[in-house]
């Protein structure tokens, strides 16, 4: 039987919402297939339709012959299926979870438990393999969570989001080791939101709301681009205001600042006069690019949002020249033993975007909700608006706007009351609240779902509504903590054009972020790790910071990785001294 | 086979590294057996009541002697009912009786016409019945005392014995009934969370794309959990008999035999609250509504089933834990007696059944 998946005409529906609708698909072994596509598009109940954890509503699935809804059995025989969060049991060893799986799957393991031992050194876990699941790191749960998966010695290898909350390190290690699968003659198939490994699958199913927008290789979505993707490199002067105002340009269809430069994509049969004008206003050089995925992606979804805020046109101007608008010096904040952050100090002057970037618990939330008056700080002085949050916390409040992560939001108030709550909050009067509110709903275009819960609108809407609940009360600094996380490329746009076109007005924007990519939107970053802030420049003057001769032009995600690791290794040395 | 033990394995691996599970295992025995055996007591003894004398009659005089002579009460003798009406309310007293000036006129008249006034505190029922009881009980008695001569009267004498407890120590039928909710935490509260838990962790939809059948699944769940309960009961008796002084007139075996046919319902409880919810907080407050709340007030353990309105007492048929503590008083205090054990045996597993029924008909092998 030919390794392969074939579906029909699948559809899927929770209620009466079709959440695949009507797709047809072949995915065939010994390749790599990407199920790609914006949050909410239908990925993972299209992987549970093939892992025979869901019926279709209508249409067929077979998987190497076998048909889902009457042979289960024989598919979970041949399947191995790694589910969001990689299903491991966080309270049993790495050896143990190996073992139960060996077991369910009747695997004989051979003598000395050869099998397993190949599997650790495959996955580099043999030096953990008596540690509890759940005190592995990220990057190793994924690494396990894989090789559990592969205790199917399966045909076909399902693997759901495997790289969300993984860093950059492991996520290359998955993807090697993936691709090894994939020569042995196994089907792969690999559910994903970022364009960058969608790119590097030999065969993608673009998804959007349930639909198939696109099949087949990346990169003949890709070669569609030929000649609509530029760059303006070497700007003089503000990025963000560049792309701004390329994305008002009627002849570009999309844009993003990537690295130094600013990527547009011109629409289809555009001259490329207007950008050159533009290039020129910046003193920027126009070069043509080979298009990314990413540029397809969004061409085929219908192109970015413009350039202009609608939101940042009915803002009040903030009055320039407050200066120092936000202030940390030696701030500490230690829980028991554990010292969150260690003496961080910097100033952010009104109008700047930035940027605090760091690893998973180094300490970056921790400083935002100092600045914000959430905790108390143990130690340092923090200031906001030239308020010491000390003495007088409510004050400050008043001046800033925060932006939760998770959004934050009262899932059993709807849209309109979670407005109404929020302007109420602030204090805002009855006539003007009243006002804000209707403001904001024309603003993020709320009206058609303002009776709905904040969970059941989708997740670019919901990002919207914490934006304006945070900035009903026209606060001066805005804290913006992972607000784009798990939202879709279009969405992740709109945002920034509303972050460019506030900061336009005077705003000061404070925004942690995992995307490396987001980094350079920001005027300055501030590296957090261990507790510690390791550096603070332009995202320029980072990498150069990172660079040797080695690798002369890093990545914000290549520098990131390299300040971070030169950190650790020197402090780890320090502690060895010691 | 191999696939359940290896599941088995894992569960019992999971337990013993979960501190919630053996602290409910190893550490809530005996604090709930202490509990119920000292802090609790439903004994009515020495309690106090106030006798009003309105009059100085040698006959109304005896009878207050009487009332003082019961080994129950503490009589507080007074002249005026107004005294002992407020001593009533502030809860000094929980009942007084009142002996009416015209007592010994109404008892020249004939036996029967005689009359005295008992006025009870029933704010809390079980109390002011026994307590009412107990002075009607005194009056009945005097009464019978005064009929015919002193010398006939005493040579009937009346004396009550109380089987099975012949000391009524409510500690002998409380310890007992305590083993009943201590073996419904364990069934009921700990399985409702392991399913729960594995679907919010995310570890079910893993094990489901394996070949593990639901059958192993659930089984998997069953095992580990019966062993524990049995080693809690054994320990519940050894504790009850060697530490608490409960009498053991039964045999240790019927006695595990019966806890056994309990774990029956009390985890297919459990399994079916965890299927059904698939979240550990629902869970919880489900388990806690319909299995260890309905173990104490429901059981006849702590309150009298008899006593309860009837559509409650119809409402206990369902609850597992009834058939349990009306066995397990039994085993304790007085014997093997099989046919009370087979009937309440067969109702528990009848109980269990259709728990473990609606568990396999809702247990899916499919996420939707």
């Amino acid at each position: 039987m030919a390794v392969e998946i074939v579906v029909t005409d699948l559809v899927k529906r929770f209620g009466d919402t079709p959440a695949l609708d009507g797709i047809t698909a072949r995915i065939s072994g010994g390749r790599l297939t990407g199920i790609v596509g914006p949050d909410g598009a239908g990925k993972t109940t299209f992987m549970r339709c093939l892992a025979a954890l869901m019926l279709p509503s209508e249409g067929t699935i077979t998987v190497c012959g076998h048909d889902v809804v009457t042979a289960a059995g024989p598919i979970h025989d041949i399947t191995g299926y790694m589910p969001q969060r990689f299903g491991l049991y966080e309270d049993l060893t790495v050896m143990e979870n190996l073992k139960l799986h060996a077991e369910l799957r009747g695997l004989d393991v051979g003598p000395g438990g050869e099998l397993f031992a190949r599997l650790l050194g495959f996955t580099g876990l043999a030096p953990f393999a008596k540690r509890m699941a759940g005190a592995l790191s990220g990057g190793m749960k994924q690494k396990l969570g894989l090789a559990c998966a592969l205790m199917a010695r399966p045909q076909v290898l399902l693997l759901d989001e495997p790289s969300v909350g993984v860093d950059p390190v492991s996520r290359q290690d998955l993807w090697r080791m993936v691709q090894e699968l994939v020569e042995e003659g196994m089907a792969v198939v690999w559910s994903t939101a970022y364009l960058d490994e969608a790119e590097s699958c030999q065969e993608v199913l673009l998804l959007s709301h349930g639909r198939i927008v696109y099949a087949g290789a990346p990169g003949d979505l890709t070669s569609r681009l030929r000649g609509r993707s530029y760059l303006m490199r070497d700007i003089t002067g503000n990025r963000r205001l560049a792309l701004a105002r390329g994305l008002q340009l009627p002849t570009v269809r999309d844009g993003v600042i990537q690295g130094a430069s600013v990527r547009l994509v011109l629409a289809e049969g555009a001259s490329a006069a207007d950008i050159k004008g533009l290039a020129d206003d910046y003193g920027a050089r126009l070069v043509e690019t080979t298009p990314r995925f990413e540029d397809a992606f969004i061409d085929l979804l219908g192109g970015g949002p413009g350039g202009v805020s609608s939101l940042a046109a009915r803002m009040p101007q903030v009055p320039q020249g407050a200066g120092v608008m936000v202030r940390c010096k030696d701030l500490t904040k230690r829980f028991g033993d554990f010292t969150a952050t260690r003496a961080i100090s910097f100033d952010v002057q009104q109008g700047e975007v930035l940027g605090l970037l760091g690893p998973n618990g180094a300490g970056k939330s921790t400083t935002f909700k100092m600045l914000c008056g959430l905790i108390r700080p143990s130690g340092g002085i923090a200031e906001v608006a030239g308020l010491d949050l000390r003495s007088s916390p409510g004050k400050v409040k008043i001046q800033l706007g925060y932006m939760a992560q998770k959004f934050s939001l009262y899932g059993l108030l709807s849209v309109r009351q979670n407005l109404d709550f929020f302007a109420g909050v602030y204090g805002l009067k009855r006539a003007l609240r009243k006002e804000r509110v209707q403001e904001m709903i024309e603003v993020f275009e709320l009206e058609s779902m303002l009776d709905e819960a904040p969970d059941d609108i989708p997740l670019g809407f919901k990002q919207r509504l914490a934006l304006a609940c945070a900035l009903m009360h026209r606060p001066k600094v805005l804290f913006l903590d992972e607000p784009t996380s798990g939202v879709d490329p279009i969405t992740r746009r709109e945002f920034w054009t509303h972050i460019t076109g506030l900061v336009g007005k005077g705003v000061t924007v404070l925004v942690t972020t995992h995307f490396m990519d987001e980094a350079e939107y920001c005027d300055r970053v501030a590296l957090v790790n261990r507790a510690q802030l390791i550096a603070l420049d332009t995202p320029d003057g980072l990498k150069a910071m990172a660079a040797d001769e080695s690798l002369p032009d890093p990545t914000m995600e290549q520098a990131f990785i390299r300040l971070i690791e030169r950190q650790n290794a020197l402090e780890d040395e320090k502690g060895r001294a010691a | 086979m191999r696939r359940l033990w290896a599941l088995v394995r894992k569960e019992s691996y999971q337990i013993l590294r979960d501190p919630a599970a053996m602290l409910i295992t190893f550490a809530l025995p005996p604090v709930l057996l202490f509990l119920f055996a000292f802090a609790v007591s439903l004994d009515v003894k020495n309690v106090h009541v106030g006798v009003v004398l309105e009059s100085d009659a040698p006959a109304a005089r005896s009878l207050a002697a009487a009332f003082a002579a019961t080994p129950y009460l503490r009589v507080t003798p007074v002249r005026n009912r107004r005294e002992v009406e407020s001593k009533l309310v502030s809860g000094e007293l929980k009942a007084f009786a009142v002996i009416p000036a015209d007592f010994e006129a109404r008892l020249l008249e004939g036996q029967g016409r005689a009359a005295i006034q008992i006025i009870a505190d029933a704010s809390n029922p079980n109390t002011s019945t026994f307590t009412a009881a107990y002075m009607q009980g005194a009056f009945a008695g005097w009464l019978l005392s005064r009929d015919g001569d002193p010398a006939e009267a005493s040579a009937i004498e009346l004396k009550p014995r109380f089987w099975f407890n012949p000391e009524l120590q409510s500690r002998r039928t409380l310890v007992p009934g305590a083993i009943a909710v201590v073996m419904t935490m364990i069934g009921t509260m700990l399985t409702a969370l392991v399913v729960s838990r594995e679907w919010e962790r995310g570890t079910m939809e893993a094990m489901l794309a394996t070949p593990a059948t639901m059958g192993e699944l659930i089984l998997s769940k069953l095992l580990p959990y019966f062993l524990l309960g049995g080693v809690a009961t054994a320990g519940c008796a050894f504790l009850a008999v060697q530490v608490l002084g409960v009498p053991m007139v039964g045999s240790f075996w019927a006695l595990m035999l019966i806890s056994a046919v309990f774990l029956v319902p009390a985890l297919g409880q459990g399994l079916m609250i965890s299927t059904l919810s698939k979240n550990q907080l629902v869970a919880t407050q489900l388990a806690v509504m319909s299995g260890y709340l309905p173990s104490f007030l429901l059981s006849g353990f702590v309150f009298e089933i008899q006593s309860m309105p009837w559509f409650i007492q119809k409402i206990t048929y369902i609850i597992p834990a009834r058939y349990y503590v009306s066995s397990l008083q039994t085993v304790f205090l007085a014997g093997d007696v099989w046919p009370l054990f087979l009937r309440d045996m067969a109702s528990m597993l009848a109980v269990g059944a259709v728990f473990f029924g609606i568990t396999r008909l809702k247990s899916k092998r499919r996420l939707d």
